[in-house]
């Protein structure tokens, strides 16, 4: 069991500021992130990109500002579990919370801040009527263990790398393999596409392009796909198979925190704005993008911004009888955890004459 | 302050013609947000970088001089769903003068 001050969910940049603010206040932070590194978006999906709306930046790269904000929390020593999913949150007899990822790994805290972004990706799901229905009975999202299409009937879905890369993988493991995908072009790497293409001609897989599945046939198992091919005059057609794999990409969404029973509005979650970021369930805040309130914006900056409010609160939640007086920086420094110490020079502090 | 008018057809089906203006450095997403002729929360969910495909909409008339799609529109139309020849990612469309009288309708949601 990790125990912790302030259990923070989402490593991305408004829950690597609230470590430092943490921090300040003697509070260690444990972060939880489903990616394999810290940074969030700005690491995983846009870290060579120029933000222009860091104070103090005119511009710093995403990749470049999660950096900084590692060394700027690096005194502080936060843990990270990283590469695991929030999944479950228990409120404990003393107040406190419980939090176990998708790979069983217990953390405690007596506040949790939810940082979470646009939340956790996810695979895109087709819109086809009932497919919840054959989810673990024919139908996947993600390969996980590729014997398990040994010697089997499998439709793929989908035009990228994915798509492309599991089907030549599945080539010489399944029986079948059917590439159905809505056009003739295909967006994935070309050395993927030319060997597609080669399993095409030599009848290792089946590719069906200007198509795609539009429903599921099964009793209480898949057994067939309905392919609906673009020209009209070929229409649509059933295919037997025994598994379906739609492979469309990742979107963000809340997924587990969103049956935590907190209350969600427009996707996000519902927060105090007025006085400390905390959520319908005391003890729990939700700082950055992951919450809405009146005049929210979806901005780095007012994520930082409320992780600051959102520390005293739970500064004071932890700590019922102590009395906090904010301090600044200037003044007071930063001691960090790791026994460093920064503080101005006194010749750069002017006197008051 | 210039502004030109662009229908837009909501979710619902019904046409909304509005002002949208060229001078504030706006996309069609944020026009369609700032109107509010979509449910929050399930247009521009990614903020705008062709990253979810939240706010496909679908091109209606063609006079008008479009941007051409970027790598990262056609990766993401090519896995979002819903998609017609005439799909294009709103928020990568910013609005200028050229747009006048443009006619589009808004994709549907995913669940």
């Amino acid at each position: 069991m990790i125990k912790t001050d302030m259990l923070i969910i989402g490593a991305g940049p408004t829950g690597l500021f609230a470590v430092f603010e943490a921090g300040l206040l003697k509070m260690k932070c444990h972060l939880i992130d489903a990616l394999p590194q810290p940074g969030g978006q700005c690491s995983e999906i846009y870290p060579k990109k120029p933000i222009y709306d860091i104070p103090g930046f005119p511009e710093v790269l995403a990749g470049d500002l999660v950096d900084n904000l590692m060394e700027q929390i690096k005194p502080f020593e936060p843990g990270f579990t990283l590469g695991e999913r929030a999944e479950t949150i228990e409120k404990q007899e003393d107040g406190s919370f419980i939090v176990t990822t998708n790979k069983g790994t217990s953390h405690q805290a007596p506040v949790v801040v939810i940082a979470g972004g646009l939340g956790s990706f996810e695979p895109r799901k087709p819109p086809i009527k009932g497919i919840q229905d054959y989810e673990d009975k024919g139908v996947a999202y993600i390969i996980r263990d590729p014997e398990v299409y040994r010697d089997k009937k499998v439709v793929i879905a989908g035009g990228g790398d994915s798509a492309l890369d599991w089907s030549i993988f599945l080539a010489d493991v399944a029986k079948e393999v059917s590439l159905v995908h809505r056009r003739k072009d295909f967006r994935g790497a070309l050395d993927s596409v030319e060997k597609v293409e080669e399993l095409s001609k030599i009848g290792k897989i089946n590719l069906i392009t200007d198509a795609e599945v539009v429903d599921l046939k099964g009793e209480g198992q898949l057994d067939a796909v309905l392919i609906r091919h673009k020209d009209e005059a070929r229409g649509e057609e059933l295919k037997e198979t025994d598994h379906f794999i739609p492979l469309f990409g990742l979107s963000p969404k809340l997924g587990p925190i969103a049956n935590w029973g907190l209350e969600i509005e427009k996707n996000a979650i519902k927060v105090d704005n007025t006085y400390d970021y905390q959520t319908n369930i005391p003890g729990i805040y939700a700082i950055g993008d992951v919450n809405t309130y009146k005049g929210k914006l979806k901005l780095i900056l007012c994520g930082f911004h409320e992780a600051a409010i959102m520390c005293q609160s739970a500064y004071q939640k932890i700590n019922p009888d102590k009395k906090y007086v904010m301090k600044y920086t200037t003044v007071s420094g930063v001691s960090g955890f790791d026994g460093s110490k920064k503080e101005a020079k006194r010749e750069v502090v002017k006197s008051i004459n | 302050m210039s502004d030109i008018k662009i229908t837009i057809i909501d979710r619902q089906g019904e046409a909304h013609t509005i002002d949208a203006p060229t001078d504030m450095n706006m996309n069609l997403m944020e026009v369609i947000r700032s109107y509010e002729l979509a449910e929050e929360g399930t247009i521009g969910i990614c903020g705008g970088m062709a990253m979810c495909a939240s706010c496909q909409c679908y091109i209606l008339n063609f006079e008008h001089m479009l941007p051409e799609k970027s790598i990262e529109e056609e990766d993401m139309l090519d896995q979002a769903f819903f998609v017609e020849d005439n799909s294009r990612l709103s928020c990568q469309i910013p609005i200028t003068e050229d747009l006048e009288g443009l006619e589009i309708r808004i994709a549907p949601a995913l669940e």
